[in-house]
């Protein structure tokens, strides 16, 4: 039997290592896996490179993972925003190494590295700073440069419903880059709002089907980084 | 010089110009900060379609208060609607549907334009600034049409219409019209053509707030 269900967001992230590769999914806060982020923290795994969008808010979140020292690269396309105060600071005293990628270069990068392609030739910063010392090649008169593909060793991923085959739907502007992530992770996990029963989800409307995802584990009152900002709090308290 | 002044057209006015311009049943991506306005101009009777990167095809206005949806936000991670028809998607499809051609108009803000299209938007190149793009050169790279709207000047009165970009560059010859508080002006291979003028301001005026030569 197929059972993608496990007991606690602790359990689910215990055997990330030190050195891994995570994707985290969300763009801002929406979608941010947050529970399973912070159970990373509790793990303590250290020199991680992190692939998310963003580098998170406040003290919570990815900004915390940050915060404790647990990430020595961030790939992302856009490492500040409202709000944002430990990426920018880490930054700015070399301790903490950027890879900036254009935000559609970094979502087709993860696309690759799931669907098996290594590389791929994009317009996106042909002549621009991002794309120095990268290979440029022509096709039909125009310049186009070489990104490679990514795969992760894990992918944190935050959705609205799933089953226990790890079929998944999402809410709103929380789907971001969770599919995709969860195509590119060797080990994919999933915090769930809802766990339903197979064949509760309309396999119409699946978005990820689950032979991308191997952990489930629902979170049925996630927290909102939003708002833990607003009150100030931190991780670990 | 008194740098503050400020003539010509206020932003709302930009954003309204901007908005005349937009064809009925066109798809948009308005970059964060002054293009955000652009959609509260759209004449009545224009359908025009919002994407906003993060996946959402059919972006509509900001929700009332107390109505809104923490993971239904805009590129800007604003609080947004959904109009009745809209769709979501996962990033790749969003940038499927961005460099892939099938996005009609992007309008972003501009550090600088040249006067061949060049556009610097997301960098100041300052040591100690974070360094930040988004999906800013992913739009440039892919939109059919790029459209800058912009003040003419930096608040200490620099040149932002330029010979060459100092900043570093989103894209290479991509902008085709820049929209600012003085004048519109098209990007054309003669140079950069002077479309209108907003009320008071002369062409020598704006020559003078201009680096490259313009044409009338």
């Amino acid at each position: 039997m197929i059972n993608k269900l496990v007991g606690s967001d602790t359990e689910a992230v215990s055997d990330i290592f030190d050195g891994a590769i995570v994707m985290i999914g969300g763009f801002g806060e929406a979608g941010s896996p947050i529970e399973l982020i912070h159970r990373l923290i509790d793990l303590g795994s250290k020199n991680l490179t992190v692939v998310s969008n963003n580098t998170g808010s406040g003290n919570v979140g990815i900004a915390a993972l940050i915060e404790n020292r647990q990430v020595s690269k961030m790939i992302c396309s856009f490492p500040r925003s409202t709000n944002s105060v430990v990426f920018p600071e880490l930054y700015r005293a070399g301790e903490i190494e950027l890879e900036l990628v254009p935000q559609g270069t970094l979502a087709e990068r993860i696309r690759a590295g799931g669907a098996g392609i290594p590389a791929f030739y994009t317009p996106s910063s042909v002549n621009t700073p991002l794309a120095e010392g990268k290979e440029i090649r022509e096709f039909n008169g125009q310049a186009y440069v070489l990104e490679y593909g990514i795969k992760a060793d894990f992918s944190l991923v935050k959705c609205e419903t799933a089953d226990r085959y790890g079929n998944l739907t999402y809410h709103k502007t929380a789907r971001n880059f969770s599919p995709i992530m969860c195509t590119a992770g060797s080990m994919t996990i999933v915090q769930a709002k809802h766990i339903v029963e197979p064949g509760g989800i309309d396999p119409e409307n699946v978005i990820t089907p689950g032979i991308f995802v191997n952990r489930v584990v629902e979170i049925n009152a996630p927290q909102h980084e939003s708002i833990l900002v607003t009150n100030g709090e931190r991780y670990p308290r | 010089m008194n740098t503050t002044e400020r003539l010509g057209w206020s932003r709302n006015e930009m954003a309204q110009k901007a908005a005349q311009d937009i064809p009925d049943g066109s798809y948009v991506n308005l970059g964060i900060g002054m293009p955000e306005l652009i959609a509260d101009h759209v004449p009545a009777g224009i359908e025009v379609i919002y994407h906003t990167e993060n996946g959402l095809l059919g972006m509509g206005p900001v929700p009332e208060k107390g109505q809104e949806d923490i993971e239904l936000i805009n590129a800007g991670k604003k609080y947004v609607t959904a109009i009745n028809g809209a769709s979501f998607f996962h990033h790749a499809d969003s940038f499927t549907m961005i460099r892939g051609g099938h996005l009609d108009i992007s309008i972003l803000g501009a550090l600088q334009v040249c006067e061949k299209g060049d556009l610097a938007n997301w960098s100041t190149g300052k040591p100690g600034a974070i360094p930040a793009v988004g999906g800013a050169m992913d739009l440039v790279a892919g939109v059919k049409n790029v459209w800058v709207i912009t003040d003419h000047n930096t608040k200490d009165g620099q040149f932002k219409l330029v010979n060459n970009c100092s900043f570093p560059l989103t894209g290479k010859g991509v902008v085709d019209r820049v929209y600012t508080n003085l004048a519109i002006i098209e990007i054309t291979e003669e140079g950069l053509k002077v479309r209108e003028m907003a009320p008071g301001v002369t062409f020598d005026y704006l020559q003078e707030k201009t680096e490259p030569k313009l044409l009338q």
